[in-house]
């Protein structure tokens, strides 16, 4: 059995070694790092919205890391904004920074595409705004109704991508969303960015 | 950055001197002697220079010269019987995964190029499917047919009937439950988000408890052993069963690790299920097949040995390449980036063992079905490993990190190395438990080319997508959309290649079907060696 056990018990000692390089240490070194005091919480509905990006599995198509521009020009230069730091992230939970560019990065996308508007018909129809977009259209978000009611809020597509009769508008879900993307801003500066790179911006 | 940078030395000092100390341990305690024999040991007395290969059409007969001999297939027959009811239900459900997995994975891969194709429900939208693809592939298909092929190894490594299968039954069962929940609750988009991860931590502890009891008949096994050497494929088997569940535990462990934390404890976990977990799987079950066929020992076991060690030492450290340029210390990034790149040492040394003993026997691929599969599961994971090392190089992850390109690794390293090795292990391994032939040959052969053609598809024009797609990304006068439109040809060649994937799973389910069914021609006695498929049918 010693044989048996030797292999077993050295194969855990290294993973328990990796597990202290890979998972302890940074989880010290971040958790110590100063959350940019720019970064606001997130609001109940915006938690809300976060939670339908995470069920809708928009992190498969889009990042949310900005790459720094010394070593991936195209982010920056894309308007996607300055390099992130592990401060950006204090409220993630999980975090979504994906892997996937499918789409482009999200990470200030508050910032870029301030316009409600705009976003509820981006949901509902990709190709109202952006003709030729593979991003599939979520029209289960929204609900096409008669006549809407006085605290809906009403979604005007512009013809033809509209449900032709009656009216459209957003559920809660689809309200809560368009609230999480517009929540993702983060032009405020970044204080733990090396000096040189925050003169850049 | 001082101080971290010292203690970084001092761990990476401390953890090359544990490598030496194993080293020297192996050494001193002869491990590495007779280091040969122990290559043998997956013969019985006599067997060496003859095949064992139960899906081929045409091998001799070979039963034994002399009594002892003839003792040992019997032994192995018993062996073999022994575990025939766990074997089978963690194949079987494995089979049903691979189907369910890859039907949802071809769904997603048509509303790439299309997304108007049933879009109307939030149940079939792309973001619910695509990790339900993912996870059934993984937790359904690759780690149960995995622990199905090990399960069924086990006895013939230790030379010893399987103790405890009942455990190994009811682990599948509750596995399976743990599967059909975590689907659901993504498809119900209660995801918890993190990709790998995606199924709830409160169903994670259905998996948990599933491989805790597959871990009672191993051990147990292993305690009843009758080998003196314990053949390199045990190794594997043995570091995956403590690997598997520590990685899984500490990476469900709900609300400890916070955003950018979280995000190197998910990319830590997601390359160590590869790593640790499906490929000391697929590693493992080659070692023990190419030379079983073959019927001659692996040509260096010493260098065996070196190949799982550091296997283990700088497979487990690889993880954060998936956050290359992303807002984690770039320390953490490097040691990430050296550890993939020191990893050619073991797949080199498992690729001079593995294509070393094929060396002067490529001509057996066209007659045996399970060394086609298994074999070109090894070269693809030669490939896929160095093709990883180069990737992670932060030149080239630069252009491929957020493409396709990665998707196309992805699926090189799941499917052409580890799904082809477990397909060839599942021809190899149901004619033994259920004593019969394979009902059709040609539905093999059939099954073969399709996945062959179709992953060759698959593979070419994501990879050429993706490496377009990444250049055109780093140069922002490319328009977005103008990229997105660019990739969709190739995203279409996609779709052509995953059908004929799925189109070559029908064919393998239908007849795993008819052989769980038992329409094969029955195999005479417990000789373990087939004789002609004419000579029984006379």
């Amino acid at each position: 059995m010693t044989r048996v056990l030797a292999i077993m018990m050295g194969a855990a000692f290294i993973l328990l070694l990796a597990t202290l390089t890979l998972v302890v240490m940074p989880y010290l070194q971040m958790s110590a790092e100063a959350v940019p005091p720019g970064l606001k919480p997130y609001t109940q509905q915006e938690l809300m919205g976060r939670q339908t990006y995470i069920a809708n599995g928009c992190m498969y198509c889009h990042s949310q890391q900005p790459r720094d521009p010394s070593f991936a020009s195209g982010d920056k230069d894309r308007g996607w904004g300055r390099p992130s730091v592990p401060g950006d992230y204090a409220n993630d939970w999980p975090h979504l920074m994906g892997t996937m560019r499918t789409g482009p990065d999200l990470f200030n996308i508050g910032a870029r595409q301030p316009s409600e508007d705009w976003h509820l018909i981006h949901l509902y129809n990709p190709q109202a705004v952006m003709k030729g977009s593979i991003m599939p259209p979520y029209r289960f978000l929204f609900r096409h109704v008669e006549k809407a009611g006085p605290n809906d809020k009403v979604v005007n597509m512009p013809p033809p991508y509209g449900p032709g009769s009656g009216q459209l508008i957003v559920t809660e879900e689809g309200m809560a969303l368009v609230a999480y993307l517009l929540s993702l801003d983060h032009t405020y500066p970044a204080p733990t960015l090396p000096q040189a790179k925050i003169d850049e911006e | 950055m001082t101080p971290t940078i010292a203690l970084l030395l001092i761990i990476t000092f401390l953890l090359s001197t544990v490598g030496l100390l194993v080293l020297i341990w192996s050494i001193s305690t002869n491990q590495f002697s007779n280091s040969q024999n122990a290559a043998r040991t997956i013969f019985t007395p006599g067997e060496e220079g003859h095949s064992e290969d139960p899906a081929r059409e045409d091998t001799s007969a070979y039963e034994g010269d002399s009594e002892a001999a003839k003792e040992a297939f019997t032994a192995r027959w018993v062996q073999d019987q022994s575990s025939k009811p766990a074997v089978l239900i963690w194949l079987s459900s494995a089979v049903f995964w691979l189907l369910i997995g890859s039907f949802y994975g071809l769904l997603a891969s048509i509303k790439m190029h299309y997304p108007e194709f049933m879009a109307d429900s939030q149940w079939w939208t792309f973001g619910r499917i695509r990790p339900m693809h993912l996870n059934a592939v993984v937790y359904g298909w690759s780690s149960m047919a995995g622990i199905g092929a090990v399960l069924f190894l086990v006895p013939r490594l230790f030379k010893t009937p399987l103790r405890g299968t009942p455990y190994a039954v009811t682990g599948a069962i509750i596995w399976n439950i743990g599967v059909i929940l975590g689907l659901g609750a993504i498809n119900f988009g209660l995801s918890d988000g993190q990709e790998w991860l995606e199924f709830p931590w409160q169903v994670d502890f259905l998996f948990v408890l599933g491989g805790a009891l597959c871990a009672v008949p191993l051990l147990l096994t292993c305690a009843r052993r009758t080998v003196e050497h314990l053949y390199v494929s045990s190794w594997y088997f043995l570091a995956a069963l403590v690997w598997f569940p520590f990685l899984f535990f500490i990476a469900n462990v709900p609300k400890v690790f916070p955003g950018a934390t979280g995000a190197t404890v998910n990319w830590w976990f997601a390359h160590n299920v590869l790593g640790l977990w499906v490929t000391p799987l697929g590693i493992g079950i080659a070692y023990y097949i190419i030379p079983k066929i073959l019927g001659r020992p692996i040509i260096s076991y010493k260098l065996s040995l070196i190949g799982f060690w550091s296997l283990a030492l700088f497979y487990s450290q690889v993880g954060i390449h998936h956050l290359i340029g992303g807002p984690i210390p770039t320390w953490l990034v490097t040691l990430s980036i050296v550890h993939s790149v020191m990893m050619s040492i073991p797949v080199i040394t498992v690729a001079i063992n593995h294509h070393g003993t094929m060396w002067g026997n490529f001509g057996r691929i066209k007659e045996s079905p399970t060394l086609r599969f298994v074999w070109i599961g090894a070269l693809m994971y030669t490939a896929t490993s160095l093709q990883g090392s180069l990737m992670a190089l932060r030149s080239v992850n630069v252009i491929t990190h957020f493409t396709h390109y990665t998707i196309a690794h992805a699926h090189l390293g799941m499917y052409a190395f580890l799904s082809f090795i477990l397909f060839g292990a599942i021809y190899f391994i149901m004619p033994r438990l259920t004593d019969r032939e394979w009902p059709w040959r040609r539905m093999i052969s059939l099954h073969f080319w399709l996945v062959a053609i179709g992953i060759l598809i698959y593979f070419v024009s994501l990879t050429t997508a993706g490496w377009l797609q990444g250049l055109a990304l780093l140069d922002a006068k490319t328009p977005f959309l103008e990229i997105v439109q660019m990739t969709i040809p190739y995203l279409q060649a996609r779709s052509l290649g995953g059908g004929l994937m799925v189109a070559g799973h029908i064919v393998f389910v239908v007849h795993f079907i008819f052989m769980l069914s038992r329409r094969g021609a029955m195999t005479q006695g417990p000789t373990l060696f087939r004789v002609r498929t004419k000579e029984i049918s006379q």
